[in-house]
Parts: C-alpha cells; sequence; structure tokens
C-alpha cells in the first residue's frame, strides 16, 4: 500500500509500452492532471538506448503533499505490454501488495513479476482503445491511473481539450472517451490509492517544471546574457530553453561545434562584460577543464552547468548517477581555485544556479554547478520558489587615462575589471601567469602573489549559510549532496515521526568546502552517514582529505542508474539507531 | 568620465611598451606594425578593439598592443573572438596567431568560424614550424621537413588554409607577406572593414628553425587578377597558384552572422508564468 506517514498519501506509479505506446505523454497528462487537482508530485522516464520510440517507462509519484524524489517502490505497474521489460524492471522495484495490471493483448507477464506479485489483474487496454473509433491505448491508461489516484475528471476533460485540440475534434472526441472508459475501469482498484489533497489556498502558487528549466530561469534572473551551447544527454534541456529566453531578455545563445568552443566562447563574452554560461554532462566538461583554468588564471567569471550522468567516458547518458564530484572539485591542472555548487533539489537548481552566477561574479571566477540528470530531467510539481536577489554583479574598474592594473592586489583579493569600450582599461587577459598589470611574468613572487590573491578572494568570501541546508537536531548526523538530498530528507522524517533525532546536512558549496562551518554543525556528532549515489564515495573521500570526521562516520553508496531510495536510508537509520 | 582624445590614435598609439620575445628577424615584428598602421588607418580608438589570440610566438601579439587582448589557451583564439564579438557587436575584433594553433589544435574552430561568418578579422601568420616548442612540422610544412620529431620529415602533405577558408565559407580571403608591410596594412584595411568573416594568411618567416624561409621575400608577387566575388574561380586560382600569390585573393557577399539583438520588455515573470499551474 502507499506510504502513509504522517497522515500523508503518495501513489508510485509505472506505467510501461512499447514504442508508439505514447506512455511519455499519458505520463505527463497525469502529473498535469494531478496539479490541477491540488496535488504534487514528480516523473521520470526510463528509455532503451534508442534514439526516439522504443520501449519507455514513465515513473510517476503522485501524492497530496510535496514530494521531491520517488518513493522506495512503486504501487501500480501498468504494462501496455512487456516487450523489454527487463531493461528497465531494476528501476521498477514493486511493493508487496503492488497491483500489476496486464493487457492480455501486451504479451505474458514475466515470471519474476507472475511469481512475486500478489496482485495481478486484467485489463484489456488495446481491446477497450479499439472499440472507441481513434482510440489510443495510452488514453485509456491515463483514465485508468488518474482514477486510481482519485484525481477528479473535469481536469483530465479540460487537459484533452486543451492538448490534442491542435488535432481536430474527432483526436478531442477519442481521447475523452478512452479516458473515460480508463477512468470507469478503475474501479477495480477499490480506490486504494486514492490522494485526499487539501485544498490549498490561492496565494500558494505552484509550478510545474524540471531542474534543466528552473536551471536555465535561475541564470536569466542572475543576469545571463550569453550562452554557447553544444548538445549533450542530459544537459541539452537547459541550452533550449535558454535559446529563446534569452532572446526575449536581450541575450544571445551562440550553437558551438564543441564544447572547447562552448566554453571558450562564454570567457570572451565574459571578458567583454556579458555574464554568461554554459552547460553540459561529464564529457563535455573533461573537455572543458582546459579552459576552466584559463578563466580561473585570467579571473573570467563563467559558469558551467555539469547535468552528470552515468560514467566514465560514455557511460550512461540517460541515467543519473552523482559521479563527477572529483573531476568538478580535482580536474583543473595547477593550483586553480574555483567554485563548485551542487542543487540539493529539483527547485534548488534555480536557486543553485543564480546563486552561482552571482558568485561567479562577485568573485570573478569560474564556477560550476553539479546537478544531474535526475533534477535536470524530472518534472516535478513544486512550491513556487521563493525570489533571491543573487545578482551578477561584477566589479567595474572607472575609466582612466594610465597605469591600469588589472590584477591589482587588493584586500579581498578582487581587482576592479575593465571590459573592452572603456577609456584606459586596455590590458591583455592572460593565461600566462602574469604581474598585477597582466604582461606575462615567470617570476617567483608574482606567481605566489596572484596565487594567493586567487585563492584568498575564493577562501575569504561570505557565503552567508547557503553552504548548506541543514534540518533537525540531533548527534546522529547525516552528511550528503546533489539530488540524493531529497530521499535523504524524506527518510530523516520518517525517523523523526519514530522519535528518531536525526539531523541533515545537504552541502550545497563543495568548493571552497566551508570547513569550519561544517566541524561547528558536527560538533557533538556521536554518529554520522554520508550517502551519496556513486561507485567509490567521492564526498566521503573528499570529506575526509578536508577534514577530521567523527571516528563514526560511515559512507554509504552505490553507482547508478538506480536511485538512493529513502527506505534504504531509512533502513540504515534504524541500523545505526539499534546500535 | 570620458576622455576623447583630441586628434586621431596614430599607429604608435596602438603599440604598448613590452618589448616583443620574438627572435630578431622574426616576420611577426612586421606583422605587429602593419596591425597597427590598418587599426591608424581604419580610425579605430584602441579601447574599442580587442586583439584576441592563442598560444604560439605570433599568439604573444595582443600585449604588444594598446587595445584590448586575451591571450588564451592553445588553439581556442577563434571561439574566444566569437563569444566577444557575438556579446559585444561594436567592438573591433582581431583575431590572431600562427598556424599550429590555427589549423592544428584549432583546426575545427577555423572551419566552422569561416562557416559562422561572424565580423570578425582572423590573421595567420604562418611559418609553417612551431617556432616557440623549438621546431616542429605544422599542418603547412612541406612533407620532407626534417626535424627531431619527425625525422626525414613527415610524409604528410600540407594544409591549404586558404582553400579550406573559402570552402567552409570564410567571405573575405587574403594571403600577405609580413615583409611587405603598405599590401599587408592595406590588406588587415580592408579585411576589417569587409562585413563577416575575413581571412588573412600572413606568410611570416621564422628566421630561427626555417632560415630559407629569408628567401620568401623574393618569391612573393602580387596578386596577377582583381580578387573575385566567384568562390569557384577564387578556389581554381589559390589551388594552382605557387603559394606566394599575394593580396586580396576572394571578397565574398554572404550576409555576416546577425547579431542583432531585442528585448521583449516583459522580463522574468513571462518565464515564470509559463511555469505556473
Amino acid at each position: 500500500m502507499s506510504s502513509n506517514q504522517l497522515s500523508r498519501t503518495s501513489v508510485s506509479i509505472a506505467l510501461t509500452g512499447s514504442g508508439g505506446a505514447g506512455v511519455m505523454t499519458a505520463g505527463g497528462l497525469l502529473l498535469e492532471a494531478a496539479g490541477k487537482s491540488q496535488c504534487y508530485g514528480l516523473q521520470t522516464r526510463s528509455v532503451g538506448p534508442q534514439i526516439r520510440g522504443g520501449e519507455s517507462a514513465a515513473l510517476l509519484r503522485l501524492a497530496d503533499f510535496p514530494v521531491e524524489n520517488h518513493s522506495d517502490a512503486f504501487d501500480i505497474l501498468l504494462a501496455l505490454d512487456w516487450n523489454n521489460f527487463s531493461r528497465f524492471s531494476g528501476e521498477i522495484p514493486l511493493h508487496d501488495d503492488a497491483v500489476v495490471i496486464t493487457d492480455p493483448a501486451g504479451g505474458a507477464v514475466p515470471d519474476d513479476i507472475a511469481e512475486t506479485a500478489r496482485n495481478i489483474i486484467e485489463v484489456p487496454v488495446k481491446q477497450i482503445a479499439d472499440e472507441v473509433p481513434g482510440g489510443r491505448v495510452n488514453m485509456v491508461a491515463l483514465g485508468l491511473l488518474a482514477g486510481a489516484a482519485g484525481l477528479p475528471q473535469a481536469h483530465l476533460a479540460d487537459l484533452i481539450a486543451d492538448k490534442l485540440g491542435a488535432k481536430g475534434a474527432q483526436a478531442v472526441e477519442a481521447g475523452t472517451a478512452c479516458v473515460q472508459v480508463g477512468y470507469d475501469h478503475s474501479a477495480i482498484l477499490e480506490g486504494a490509492f486514492r490522494l485526499s489533497p487539501q485544498v490549498l489556498d490561492d496565494s500558494r502558487q505552484r509550478w510545474l517544471l524540471t531542474g534543466n528549466e528552473a536551471a536555465g530561469l535561475g541564470a536569466i534572473r542572475a543576469g545571463v546574457r550569453f550562452a554557447a551551447a553544444y548538445p549533450i544527454t542530459p544537459a541539452t534541456e537547459i541550452l533550449e530553453w535558454l535559446a529563446p529566453a534569452l532572446a526575449k531578455s536581450g541575450g544571445t545563445l551562440v550553437q558551438a561545434e564543441d564544447e572547447l568552443a562552448s566554453i571558450n566562447m562564454i570567457i570572451g563574452a565574459s571578458y567583454g562584460g556579458v555574464p554568461a554560461l554554459t552547460a553540459t554532462s561529464g564529457p563535455g566538461l573533461a573537455l572543458m577543464t582546459e579552459s576552466i583554468g584559463l578563466a580561473t588564471a585570467a579571473e573570467v567569471p563563467i559558469v558551467v552547468i555539469d547535468v552528470m550522468r552515468g560514467g566514465p567516458s560514455t557511460g550512461m547518458p540517460t541515467k543519473s548517477e552523482q559521479s563527477d564530484l572529483n573531476i568538478a572539485v580535482y580536474g583543473l591542472h595547477g593550483d586553480a581555485p574555483h567554485l563548485v555548487a551542487a542543487p540539493i533539489s529539483l527547485t534548488d537548481c534555480l536557486f543553485t544556479t543564480q546563486w552561482a552566477v552571482h558568485l561567479a561574479e562577485a568573485m570573478q571566477a569560474p564556477a560550476i554547478v553539479l546537478s544531474d540528470q535526475f533534477l535536470g530531467q524530472a518534472r516535478m510539481i513544486v512550491d513556487r520558489p521563493a525570489d533571491v536577489a543573487f545578482m551578477a554583479n561584477r566589479s567595474r574598474a572607472e575609466p582612466r587615462q594610465t597605469d591600469f592594473a588589472r590584477y591589482a592586489l587588493t584586500a579581498d583579493g578582487v581587482s576592479p575589471m575593465s571590459v573592452p569600450g572603456m577609456t584606459g582599461g586596455q590590458y591583455t587577459a592572460d593565461g600566462l601567469e602574469h604581474a598585477i598589470t597582466g604582461t606575462p611574468s615567470s617570476r617567483a613572487q608574482d606567481h605566489v602573489a596572484q596565487l594567493n590573491k586567487r585563492q584568498s578572494k575564493i577562501e575569504e568570501f561570505d557565503y552567508g549559510n547557503h553552504w548548506a541546508e541543514i534540518d533537525g537536531e540531533g548527534d546522529f548526523v547525516i552528511l550528503t549532496w546533489g539530488s540524493t538530498a531529497a530521499p535523504v530528507r524524506e527518510a530523516a522524517s520518517r525517523a523523526r515521526a519514530q522519535g528518531i533525532h536525526v539531523k541533515t546536512i545537504a552541502v550545497r558549496l563543495l568548493a571552497p568546502l566551508k570547513i569550519e562551518a561544517l566541524l561547528r554543525e558536527l560538533d557533538g556528532a556521536r554518529r554520522v552517514l554520508v550517502i551519496e549515489q556513486n561507485d567509490t564515495g567521492q564526498f566521503y573521500r573528499y570529506l575526509r582529505s578536508q577534514c577530521d570526521l567523527p571516528s563514526d562516520t560511515r559512507a554509504i553508496h552505490h553507482p547508478g542508474p538506480l536511485p538512493v531510495r529513502p527506505g534504504e536510508i531509512h533502513g540504515e537509520i534504524m541500523k545505526e539507531h539499534r546500535l | 568620465m570620458n576622455i576623447a582624445p583630441s586628434v586621431p590614435p596614430k599607429a604608435s598609439d596602438f603599440r604598448s611598451q613590452l618589448k616583443p620575445v620574438w627572435c630578431p628577424g622574426c616576420g611577426d615584428y612586421h606583422v605587429l606594425l602593419s596591425v597597427t598602421k590598418a587599426l591608424a588607418e581604419l580610425g579605430v580608438e584602441p579601447e574599442n578593439v580587442a586583439m584576441i589570440s592563442g598560444i604560439g610566438c605570433s599568439s604573444r601579439i595582443p600585449a604588444y598592443l594598446n587595445t584590448y587582448g586575451f591571450h588564451g589557451v592553445h588553439g581556442r583564439a577563434l571561439p574566444l573572438g566569437t563569444g566577444l564579438k557575438v556579446a559585444r557587436p561594436e567592438l573591433t575584433v582581431l583575431v590572431a596567431g600562427g598556424d599550429g594553433d590555427g589549423f592544428s589544435i584549432g583546426g575545427n574552430h577555423f572551419l566552422h568560424a569561416c562557416r559562422r561568418n561572424i565580423d570578425i578579422t582572423y590573421i595567420v601568420m604562418d611559418n609553417q614550424v612551431y617556432g616557440m616548442t623549438k621546431g616542429q612540422p605544422s599542418p603547412t610544412t612541406a612533407p620532407d621537413w626534417d626535424s627531431a620529431l619527425s625525422p626525414g620529415g613527415t610524409g604528410v602533405r600540407p594544409f591549404h588554409p586558404l582553400v579550406i577558408a573559402l570552402a567552409s565559407g570564410a567571405n573575405f580571403v587574403a594571403r600577405a607577406f609580413s615583409g611587405d608591410i603598405k599590401g599587408t596594412t592595406e590588406t588587415l584595411v580592408e579585411a576589417v572593414r569587409h562585413p563577416g568573416f575575413s581571412f588573412v594568411e600572413v606568410l611570416s618567416p621564422c628566421v630561427t628553425f626555417r632560415p630559407e624561409q629569408r628567401e620568401w621575400k623574393s618569391a612573393v608577387h602580387a596578386a596577377p587578377v582583381d580578387p573575385t566575388t566567384d568562390p569557384a574561380r577564387a578556389a581554381r586560382r589559390i589551388m594552382t597558384d605557387d603559394g606566394f600569390n599575394i593580396g586580396v585573393l576572394y571578397r565574398g557577399t554572404r550576409d555576416a552572422y546577425s547579431l542583432s539583438r531585442s528585448e521583449s520588455g516583459d522580463g522574468v515573470a513571462q518565464f515564470e508564468e509559463a511555469f505556473a499551474i
């Protein structure tokens, strides 16, 4: 049955089918219907290696309270057919009492499901659809699943009219009829998965968006007006969102020939005084690292969003993994201080990107934002994120006639920057080590002075309390980062409901690590779990390299594509609690 | 504060105080001089010009100018210049470097800068050798040129930058010789004025690692016929010349990459509205 802690209900639904069945469309409409029904929820997809079409699974969690991650297992699996189901069956664990809905026309239920699932119900989805002129199986599925979750039918009718309107009245009629029949069939579930949304007051505005879109919005809000783009899964949507958004904001996006070009284009634009950003994934970040070092040395602010996927190499482009922490933190040659920040929820992609632009501009340094495939591509219903005031605000030099020292040594390490067009501000930005004027220098004293300057501006900046999000109190602490923070928060709240005190620290600023602040938060901690989604415990090892963690610290991590689920973390909490 | 000079800048006003690292007799000194003369001729102010480069002997040129400059990483000067020009279309953006920087490590950017046709001028000081690393063959080196890295020669046919520029869509293609300061200056002036991507290959001898290039001064000769707007004719001429034909070889008529932009005025609200349920 659905998870029911704190009298809150969520239902996890997997809808699978072959190419052309339209499961992603149905899943998207189901999520929208939930949104219109005062519910919350999210949708991700699991697909095979095909470019377009092919088998796919729409994975949804709908809830009558805000949810930010998938739950432990699925309550309903609706398989329009079972072709190639094994490709993603590992990502669809089923609750013991889950309901498996199968269409006899879609082939036999696989043995492992048939042997373990207690409730297998046959619904002739294809036959039902065939009986409606122009009917489609995915619309029957939509009706069935919406009915299962108890979403009002009126919202579905509106959505169908809205989405299929362009295809003509017949398509709307057929869609509506299929949804209706599907909805009626949901009676077989006897209301077991119905949600009970509260009536939300009008001031509680909600958004439906992906993390990639949220990141794009954060960039625009902060003042980014130039982007260079090279397509790569799963980051492309940021760039595709930014292309028209920049055009409408007086900015520009250039499609580059490769990531070497895109990183240098944003450095060129930012050198010209225009806040600039690019988005990529691990392979692209690897190509960009030489030039990120240039941005460090020449002190040109830029932001690079890395939407992480399974690695190394081409790895698993459509699957999430938190395995680029090492390259983001350590990937630059030389002593190259820079910023690395990771959003700790889907909506935080907005905050963290906006913040990263602000930080990069304030410190004239490169910032890497570590998002991941889950955060980037999940679609989620969220409360409208609060407005934040972080803007690109660069220290600009004043026009002058002589003796401009671009890299002057200042108290905070940040030197006022001229931009082309400014009289008397001419200098040559350089990746060569330089004297304060920018003149190339290999003198020891210049190297040390500039190294110290670049280090100190980043070390001594006041990051406020944004370096982490901290919940709860207690001597039992969970440290985490990135997309794993959401299931950690859910696990902690389950534990708290059982009277167990758990403190969670989701670190947003990975570099520079705010060691003193972190140690203050860990003061008195007796047991610490460090949780992340990669094979080698990159965050754990990074923390250990920077500071002494309490002796009873345990690293818990596994690679993608399987998400770190709240139940798994809750299990670890209970294990520790019993010790 | 707006400091407007009372007289237009002279060539010497475009030169910084920094002494070049180049060897005595290097052709790049003359290219530097021609660039300053061309900028004076163009009547631009030093603060409205940016010289962008990569890595190599000739890529040191930005610091020797009193304009804005960027000495980036090896091979990436064109994307740096592209980003700057797109972000700041009102600037005069020049990109410069050598044959290794532009045609080997930066080869892909060369192709795409030509086809993108942004209004910038790309000056390649071609000396058919990697000088800064002390004498290795570059993409424009003859196949039998002997060196420590490729004893007996690479055996690999040289790259033909002008034909490749033309085939890739460069809107202005010219060859110059560093020793011909007057001609190089005129070519650069025309290159900057011509809309779109202008490519100027300057034969610039490396007297240290290619002393035989001292003879280039007697080998070069003015292109015998007027530049054409027909890329097929230009290609045929460039493919069949002796490599020492100097002057403007092609003046294209393609529209430059559009740098216009607009602001709808609705601000971020328009994007937020689209997310609202």
